[in-house]
C-alpha cells in the first residue's frame, strides 16, 4: 500500500515535470513560474484537508511567501517594477494576519 | 553574462527549495514537523529566489524593492513561525505518536508546580 502511494506520487510529479519542461513550449521563466504554481496547488491541498486549525494557518502563511516569489518572477518576466510593490504589501499583510491568527488560536485577546 | 548565470543559479535554487518545502508540508505527520520543514525551506527558497532577481536586476529601483522584500522576509517569517508554534502547543494540538520528547511541556509543568510564577 505504501509502495503504491509512493509510486503514484512519483508518477504524478514526474508527469508534471515532463509536461512542464519538455512538452510545454515557453520561455524558461514561465516554466519556473509554473513550478511555483504547482507548489501553491499542493499547499491548497493542505489548506483544505488540514486536520487542525494550525495546519491551515501554516499553509496560508506559506502560500503568502510563495506568492511573493511568484510575483518577483512575474516582474522579472514582464520587466516591470510594480509587481514588487504588490509583493511588499502582500508580505506585510501576511505577517500581520499570521500573528493575529496565532493569537486567536492561543485564546488571547488581540489587544493583549 | 556571468551575472546572468549567477542570478539564474540562485533562482533555480530558490525554486527547488520552495518545492521541497511544500513537499514536506504535505508529507510530514505532525503540525510541528510541517512547520519546521515548510518555514525553513520556504523562507530560504523565496529569499534566495528574490536575491537571484536582485542580482539579475542590479541597483535599479526594482532591485532595491527586491532587496527590501528579502530583508522583510528574513525579519518577519521566523517571528510568525514562532508565534504559530507556540499557539499550537498552547492550544493542546497533540504531537505525532512517534515523538520522543516534549521539553516545552515539561518546562510548563515545572513552572506550574513552582506555584507563584504567574506566567
Amino acid at each position: 500500500m505504501r509502495v503504491a502511494r509512493w509510486l503514484a506520487g512519483a508518477a504524478v510529479l514526474g508527469a508534471l515535470a515532463y509536461l512542464n519542461f519538455f512538452v510545454f513550449r515557453a520561455p524558461l521563466l514561465v516554466k519556473l513560474i509554473n513550478v511555483s504554481l504547482f507548489s501553491a496547488l499542493f499547499v491548497l491541498y493542505r489548506v483544505i484537508r488540514g486536520p487542525s486549525a494550525a495546519d491551515r494557518i501554516i499553509a496560508v502563511d506559506i502560500l503568502g511567501v510563495l506568492s511573493i516569489g511568484i510575483l518577483a518572477l512575474l516582474g522579472l518576466h514582464h520587466d516591470q517594477g510594480f509587481f514588487m510593490d504588490i509583493a511588499l504589501i502582500w508580505a506585510l499583510l501576511s505577517f500581520v494576519a499570521s500573528l493575529a491568527f496565532a493569537k486567536i488560536l492561543e485564546g488571547r485577546r488581540l489587544d493583549d | 553574462m556571468i551575472r546572468h548565470t549567477i542570478g539564474m543559479a540562485f533562482i533555480w535554487l530558490g525554486i527547488a527549495f520552495d518545492f521541497l518545502g511544500v513537499l514536506g508540508l504535505i508529507r510530514l505527520p505532525d503540525v510541528y514537523n510541517r512547520l519546521q520543514a515548510a518555514t525553513k525551506c520556504v523562507t530560504f527558497g523565496s529569499a534566495g529566489l528574490l536575491f537571484g532577481v536582485f542580482i539579475l536586476k542590479g541597483f535599479t529601483s526594482f532591485g532595491f524593492k527586491v532587496l527590501l522584500a528579502v530583508a522583510f522576509i528574513f525579519l518577519t517569517s521566523p517571528i510568525a513561525a514562532h508565534a504559530i508554534a507556540r499557539a499550537a502547543h498552547r492550544s493542546r494540538i497533540p504531537l505525532c505518536p512517534e515523538s520522543v520528547v516534549d521539553l516545552y511541556e515539561a518546562d510548563h509543568e515545572l513552572n506550574k508546580e513552582g506555584g507563584d510564577a504567574a506566567a
